[in-house]
């Protein structure tokens, strides 16, 4: 298991994060229980499993909603 | 495709605006039916493209979002060819959402400009001995790092070699250098104003003084109180329960306009966003003055307090003894006051730290046999004279005379709180030292105003004497005040006042030795300058041991609390006065409901934005 932190661009709607949300869940590897996406600093907070997925597909997963990614640190 | 439309929002936003223009003013001037149509028919596609890519977005992965409900009511305004409606509802739902990101950029600036102070780089010693510019990400516990004049500390670290004056504002709150040499602490984020120094790396990144900072104030912002919690659930149920009410009305009226209006009245905006906006400019307000805010919970409570309780050491009172007062008798007093700096100078008496730092630089003599009184003072020979320093008692005994007037004086320094410090020379009065933990400087003035501000009892707990406990209470004016109490029956009390009197209750400690108290609390406020235990235990934070941060910080949670509300006033309010005259009125339409909801989502981001601004009359 590895922890993702992801910025993205300033979120505007409330409702963006339960897109967000949705589209992340339905990834295979993503730890539900610590997903965390917050409003204010617009940054996402997951452990996912490094086997199953990569930093990228997290990634081109949210952009293509719309919402660009500005950095990602992995641990 | 998709990508392309989404990112040229902000061009569309200003096409669809124009086209609105050119088919209005034909509408007016020349009458020209089918450009007005042609126009509008054009800016409702334009504006409806990218609100539906988001609303199929949303549907995906299995959401109702405003935007399925915006989409659905522009394609039924577009099918009964109300054209003037579709076009200028989708521009005003995309213009407002680029002036709601503007003004949410605002709010939530002052949070990043603390974000902005952390440091990016770090000049390096490679394994060659040469340093080089690496990422702030590649530092390790452990490395060798260069800091030049200007730069920033880029990790917590020990001074190795050199030395300079540091700003540890970022830290501390405090903007006077502080000098550091080898083997003083430095902190990352704090900026090297002069100097040059070589630290070894001690913590990095997020374990540093500042990554915690910047951590909790940004969890804080994002952190949910339970009415915040609320909202989201039922915002969750609202958006559909929209959908089908609309849909409701259509089955049974067969009134396309009423349903798809009453989509556009339903979006719920301000409500889910009045809050969060608040929340995110009070906690700004705070990190920008020294006051961090652990989240929404705490700024609830915090804002209904009833109760302030405080450690008196370190928070009321300096914390370390000084002398307070002081009088001469007689001549030579030059040459006393050496005598008495040299026989100090061999004490390890709490008093006699304070009777140095009093006297300062001064001459010394050599001092002889001395001869230690136990609970009077000492007697010693110095420069061939008998010179005796102690309390009342010892003087008697050296049958010293003590004028009247001399005993007015020590009675008014005992009713004040003072520790007596006498000097005698062969026999003589010279020197009257009162010595006291003074209050520190502003507290009671900040204590007024805390009282003012609505905290009903202000109640003191102190391990020492009752009556030096009473003495700084009476100077203070404080509700309660009680001596000779250890950690644990501090937090007994508070938790006394909590469970048995119902009372909300913030405890104001340095958060080293009153951390139960502080976790017990309602509130835990501490006192630090940013020390570890302090920021972890405690709700709220108070940088550089400030005490005038604490009345702003009150000041700053009530209209950060009010602010809420307004914004749910604000939100609820205009939603209901929208269905009612929908119901009740026939000048209700589908654009002027937009209008409204847009304006009513900026009016709550404005009213929440005045809290950047917000600074205690």
């Amino acid at each position: 298991m590895k922890s993702a932190t992801i910025q993205l661009e300033t979120l505007t709607c409330p409702s963006c994060m339960q897109k967000i949300e949705g589209a992340l869940k339905k990834l295979d590897g993503i730890d539900k229980d610590t997903t965390k996406i917050s409003f204010n600093t617009s940054k996402v907070k997951l452990d996912f499993d490094e086997e199953k997925l990569s930093i990228q597909e997290i990634e081109s997963a949210i952009s293509k909603l719309g919402y660009d990614v500005i950095k990602s640190i992995v641990k | 495709m998709q990508r392309l439309i989404l990112k040229s929002k902000n061009k569309i936003v200003l096409i669809s605006g124009i086209l609105i223009a050119i088919a209005f003013i034909n509408k007016w001037t020349t009458g020209n039916v089918s450009v007005f149509i042609w126009s509008l028919v054009i800016a409702s596609v334009l504006g409806a493209a990218p609100i539906a890519i988001q609303a199929y977005q949303a549907l995906r992965v299995k959401v109702v979002s405003i935007d399925v409900l915006v989409t659905i009511a522009v394609v039924g305004a577009f099918l009964i060819q109300n054209f003037e409606e579709s076009a200028i509802v989708t521009f005003l739902f995309l213009f407002g959402a680029y002036l709601e990101q503007r003004t949410l950029n605002q709010t939530r600036s002052a949070i990043k400009e603390l974000t902005e102070m952390a440091p990016e780089s770090a000049l390096k010693q490679m394994e060659n001995g040469e340093f080089e510019e690496v990422e702030v990400d590649e530092v390790d516990v452990g490395d060798i790092l260069l800091v030049k004049t200007g730069a920033k500390v880029p990790v917590d670290g020990i001074v190795l070699t050199g030395e300079g004056s540091i700003n540890e504002a970022s830290i501390t709150g405090e903007s006077i250098p502080v000098g550091k040499e080898k083997g003083s602490n430095v902190y990352a984020g704090t900026i090297l104003d002069n100097g040059t120094i070589q630290i070894v790396a001690d913590r990095v990144g997020e374990d540093t003084t500042f990554g915690k900072i910047i951590e909790l104030v940004e969890e804080a912002q994002d952190s949910k109180s339970e009415a915040e919690r609320f909202i989201d659930r039922f915002s969750k149920w609202y958006t559909p329960a929209v959908l089908v009410l609309a849909f409701v009305v259509w089955i049974f009226s067969r009134d396309v306009e009423l349903a798809i209006t009453i989509l556009v009245l339903g979006c719920p905006g301000a409500l889910v966003i009045g809050v969060p906006v608040s929340n995110v400019a009070g906690i700004g307000n705070g990190a920008r003055h020294g006051v961090l805010l652990k989240g929404s919970e705490v700024i609830s409570d915090f804002s209904r307090l009833d109760t302030m309780v405080f450690d008196k050491t370190g928070t009321l009172t300096v914390g370390n003894p000084s002398v307070a007062e002081k009088l001469y008798y007689g001549k030579d007093i030059e040459e006393t006051l050496g005598y008495l700096a040299s026989i100090e100078k061999e004490s390890d008496h709490p008093l006699a730290k304070a009777v140095l730092e009093e006297i300062g630089e001064t001459k010394i003599s050599p001092v002889t046999d001395t001869e230690v009184v136990k609970g009077g003072g000492i007697v010693a020979t110095v420069n061939n004279r008998r010179v005796a320093v102690g309390n009342v008692a010892l003087m008697k005994k050296e049958n010293v005379k003590l004028s009247e007037e001399a005993q007015e004086d020590i009675a008014s320094f005992e009713k004040a709180g003072n520790s007596l410090v006498i000097t005698s020379v062969d026999g003589e009065l010279k020197i009257l030292m009162g010595i006291r933990d003074q209050i520190r400087p502003g507290v009671k003035e900040h204590l007024h105003r805390l009282k003012k501000l609505g905290v009903k009892n202000l109640i003191m707990l102190s391990g020492d004497n009752q009556g030096t406990v009473d003495l700084v209470s009476k100077e203070l004016g404080l509700t309660e005040a009680h001596g000779n109490m250890l950690p644990e029956h501090k937090s007994e009390y508070v938790k006394m006042l909590i469970e048995e009197k119902g009372q909300i209750v913030a405890f104001v400690g340095d958060g080293v030795n009153d951390s139960p108290s502080l976790a017990l609390a309602n509130i835990g406020i501490a006192m630090g300058g940013g020390t570890d235990v302090a920021i972890e235990t405690s709700d709220v934070v108070l940088m550089n041991s400030d005490f005038s941060r604490l009345p702003h910080a009150l000041g700053l949670v009530k209209a950060t609390a009010r602010n809420m509300i307004q914004n749910i006033f604000i939100a609820v309010g205009v939603v209901l006065v929208l269905l009612a005259s929908l119901l009740f009125s026939d000048w209700m339409n589908m654009s002027i409901g937009m209008l409204v909801h847009e304006g009513s989502i900026l009016a709550v981001i404005l009213n929440g934005m005045r809290l950047l601004k917000y600074k205690l009359k």
